[in-house]
C-alpha cells in the first residue's frame, strides 16, 4: 500500500484548516503590511512603543505563570489518576472535564461573583477570622491566574495522564531494588520518563494561554492587559486594522516559535517514550 | 549447611480470596543456586517479590543473615533483582544504568567508572557504555540487567524468568554464562523458571511450586529420581503412571495391584489399601520380546506397540498395555540400525523396581 493514499483521509481536515486558518491569516498578513499604506510601519510602531512591548511581555508572563501553576497543580492530579483504581480514575476524569460543561463566559462571571470584594470566598475568609479585611482577589493578576488556571488545567492533566499511565511500575520497582529511596526514584526515573507528557501539556497550555481574551478582560486589572485585548482595542476603539493585524501576526509567530521549540525538546527526549 | 543467607518461615500472600503463596518455608545456603520451578501462576514471582520487598507478605517471617528482613524497605535490602522484562531504564545509557545502584550508594565517580567497566567485562559486553537499551538485542539487554543487578555486590541475587524471552540457542548459552558468573562471584541466587530443563541444568537445589506451595525441595537428582508427589513426577521430566491399590507395604518398598499385574517400587509412608500410583521414567523401561524373563528386582507388563516417534537422539515408543493405559518408552537411537520392534508388535516392558516410585494417587 503506497503511503500517500492514506493522505486523503486527512484531506477534509486539511481543507477546513486551510479555509478557516490560512485564508484569514494571509489576509491579516496582507493587512498588516498594507494598512494604511504598504510598508513595515505597523511592525515598526509595535517595536517603537514600550506600551505594546509591555503588553507582549505581560502576555508571556501570564501564559508562563498559568503554565507553571497548571503543571504544579496538574502533575499530582495526573499522577493520582494514573495510579488510581478504575473507579477513582473515572471520577477524576469526570471532575477534570467539568469545566468543559459550561461556557467560558459563564465560568468567568462565576469567578467574578466568587472572588469579588463581598463574594463568597471573601465572606468565608472574613467570617472565619482568617483575614481581617476582604482580600483583593479580582481585577488583578491573581484573578487572571485563578480564572485561567481553572480553565487550562485539563489541557495539562490529560496529556500528562496519557504518558504517566504508560510508565510501567517495574521501572520504579527496579530503582527501589537498586537502592533508590522514593525521592531519588521519582527524580531519577519517574520524572524523566514523564517528561514527554510534561512538554506536551506545557506546550498546549502555554500556547493556548497566549491568545486569552475574556478571562483577563473580566478578572484582570489595568496592569494585566493581554495581547488579544490590545488587538480588540486597536480595532474596536481606534479602527487601527493595520496595527491590530501586525500584533496578531507577531503573536502567531511567537506561538509558532514556541511550538517549534517544544517540538525540538520533545524530539531530543523521544527515547523515554518507548 | 552453613548458616543460611536467607530464611523464609511460613511466608504467605493472599489477594482477596486468592492464596498466591501459602506457607512457603525454605533456607538458602551461602553461595547456593536455588531454583523456584513451577507452572505459571504457582506463586514463584510473588515469592521473589516478597524477598525483594516489592510485595508485603500477609504472614510469615523472612530473615537475611539471621536478621528480620520485613521491616526493611526494598532500597535498604541490598538484594539484586533481574526482572523477566529486564526493566532497564530507557532514558539512561548502559553505563548510566549500571552506575545507578552505585550512585545511590554514594560512590565516587572513579570508583563507579571502574566498577561499571568491570561489570561490563563480566557479562561480556565491554565497550557498550554509551548505548541506550533500545539499541541492544534481547540477549544484550539481559546481560546489562544482570550487570546492573550484581555491580553493587548484593547479598543475594534474584532472577525472575530472566531467559524467558530469548530463543532456545541463546537461552542455553546464557544459562552457561549465568552459572559461570554464579561460580565466579560466589553469590547466593534464587532463580525462577517454569522450564524444567533449565532448572535441572542450573540448580544446586530446586523447589517445585504448585498452587502457592512447595511440593518438594531438593537436589535435581533427588527430585528426578525420588519425586515426592505425582505432581513433581509429572512436572519435572516425563513420567509413566500405573494407577492401582497399595497391597504390600513395608521397608523401602511398596507393592501395588494394577489390574492383574503386581508392580513394586520405592515408597514412603503409604498405607495398605490406599489408592496409589507407580511412576517410572520412560528411559528406564526396556522393550523385550513377549514373554521375556524378568529378574526378581524388575517389574514387567505386557503390551502392544501403538506408535513410534523418531526424535533424533532417541525413539519414543507408545505402548498400550493390556488394560488400555498408554506407556511411553525412550530408547537411544543407535546409528542407522533399524529398530527390531515395529508398530503392532506385542512386547514386554521391563524395568528395575528401584527405578519406580509409588506415590499416593
Ligand atoms: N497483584 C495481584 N493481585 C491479585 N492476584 C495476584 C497478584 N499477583 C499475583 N496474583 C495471583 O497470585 C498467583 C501467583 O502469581 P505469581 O506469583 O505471579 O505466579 P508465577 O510467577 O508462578 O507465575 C496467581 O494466581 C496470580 O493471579
Ligand atoms: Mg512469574
Amino acid at each position: 500500500m503506497p503511503r500517500g493514499r492514506w493522505f486523503w483521509l486527512a484531506a477534509p481536515a486539511l481543507l477546513l484548516i486551510g479555509a478557516v486558518f490560512l485564508v484569514p491569516v494571509g489576509w491579516l498578513l496582507l493587512r498588516s503590511l498594507s494598512d494604511p499604506r504598504w510598508g513595515l510601519q505597523n511592525y515598526a510602531a509595535v517595536f517603537a512603543h514600550p506600551v505594546y512591548l509591555r503588553v507582549f511581555w505581560n502576555t508571556i508572563v501570564i501564559a508562563g505563570s498559568v503554565t507553571a501553576l497548571c503543571l504544579l497543580i496538574g502533575y499530582p492530579v495526573a499522577y493520582t489518576m494514573a495510579h488510581a483504581g478504575e473507579r477513582g480514575r473515572r471520577f477524576l476524569v469526570f471532575v477534570i472535564l467539568i469545566p468543559f460543561w459550561t461556557s467560558l463566559l459563564v465560568r468567568t462571571y462565576a469567578w467574578l461573583v466568587l472572588l469579588q470584594q463581598n463574594g463568597l470566598v471573601n465572606r468565608v475568609l472574613v467570617d472565619s477570622g482568617l483575614v481581617a479585611a476582604p482580600l483583593q482577589l479580582v481585577y488583578n493578576r491573581l484573578g487572571v491566574l485563578i480564572g485561567m488556571v481553572q480553565v487550562q488545567l485539563p489541557f495539562m492533566v490529560l496529556p500528562l495522564y496519557a504518558v504517566l499511565s504508560r510508565i510501567h511500575p517495574r521501572y520504579g520497582q527496579a530503582a527501589a531494588t537498586l537502592g533508590a529511596p522514593p525521592v531519588a526514584e521519582f527524580r531519577r526515573v519517574y520524572l524523566p520518563l514523564s517528561l514527554p507528557g510534561v512538554f506536551t501539556g506545557c506546550a498546549l497550555v502555554f500556547i493556548t494561554s497566549l491568545g486569552y481574551y475574556i478571562t483577563p478582560a473580566l478578572l484582570g486589572g489595568r496592569q494585566d492587559l493581554m495581547i488579544a485585548q490590545l488587538i480588540l482595542i486597536q480595532i474596536g476603539d481606534f479602527g487601527n486594522w493595520g496595527l491590530a493585524a501586525a500584533l496578531a501576526i507577531i503573536l502567531l509567530f511567537g506561538a509558532a516559535v514556541t511550538l517549534a521549540l517544544f517540538y525540538r525538546i520533545l524530539a531530543a527526549r523521544q527515547r523515554p517514550l518507548r | 549447611m552453613l548458616a543460611p543467607v536467607l530464611e523464609l518461615v511460613a511466608i504467605r500472600k493472599v489477594y482477596g480470596d486468592t492464596v498466591a503463596v501459602g506457607d512457603v518455608s525454605f533456607a538458602l545456603g551461602r553461595g547456593e543456586f536455588l531454583t523456584l520451578l513451577g507452572p505459571s501462576g504457582s506463586g514463584k514471582t510473588t515469592t521473589l517479590m516478597m524477598v525483594a520487598g516489592l510485595v508485603a507478605p500477609s504472614a510469615g517471617t523472612m530473615l537475611l543473615d539471621g536478621k528480620p528482613l520485613d521491616p526493611l524497605p526494598p532500597y535498604k535490602r541490598n538484594i539484586g533483582l533481574v526482572f523477566q522484562s529486564y526493566a532497564l531504564f530507557p532514558h539512561m545509557t548502559v553505563a548510566q544504568n549500571i552506575a545507578f545502584p552505585l550512585e545511590m550508594r554514594g560512590m565516587d565517580r572513579r570508583e563507579i567508572q571502574r566498577r561499571t567497566g568491570r561489570a561490563l567485562d563480566l557479562v561480556g559486553l565491554p565497550g557498550y557504555e554509551t548505548r541506550y537499551p533500545d539499541q541492544l538485542s534481547g540477549g544484550q539487554q539481559q546481560r546489562i540487567a544482570l550487570a546492573r543487578a550484581i555491580v553493587f555486590e548484593p547479598r543475594l541475587l534474584l532472577m525472575d524468568e530472566p531467559l524467558g524471552a530469548l530463543d532456545k540457542k541463546l537461552r542455553e548459552q546464557m544459562q552457561i554464562e549465568i552459572m559461570r558468573l554464579h561460580k565466579q562471584l560466589d553469590i547466593s541466587v534464587i532463580y525462577v523458571t517454569h522450564d524444567q530443563d533449565e532448572a535441572l541444568v542450573m540448580s544446586d537445589r530446586i523447589a517445585v511450586f504448585n498452587s502457592g506451595r512447595i511440593e518438594q525441595l531438593g537436589a535435581p537428582e533427588e527430585l528426578y529420581e525420588r519425586p515426592a508427589s505425582r505432581f513433581v513426577a509429572d512436572f519435572l521430566g516425563e513420567s509413566n503412571f500405573f494407577p492401582g491399590i497399595a497391597k504390600v507395604v513395608g521397608g523401602e518398598h511398596c507393592e501395588i495391584e494394577h489390574g492383574k499385574d503386581r508392580l513394586r517400587g520405592r515408597s514412603r509412608g503409604l498405607a495398605a489399601g490406599q489408592a496409589a500410583v507407580l511412576a517410572v521414567r520412560p528411559e528406564r523401561i526396556r522393550l523385550a520380546p513377549p514373554g521375556s524373563p524378568a529378574l526378581a528386582s524388575e517389574n514387567f507388563v505386557s503390551g502392544r506397540v501403538r506408535n513410534i516417534v523418531y526424535l533424533g537422539k532417541s525413539r519414543k515408543y507408545i505402548v498400550q498395555i493390556d488394560d488400555g493405559v498408554e506407556i511411553a518408552v525412550f530408547e537411544q537411537a543407535r546409528g542407522d540400525r533399524i529398530p527390531t520392534v515395529g508398530v503392532g508388535d506385542a512386547v514386554t516392558l521391563i524395568w528395575p523396581v528401584d527405578d519406580s516410585t509409588v506415590l499416593s494417587a
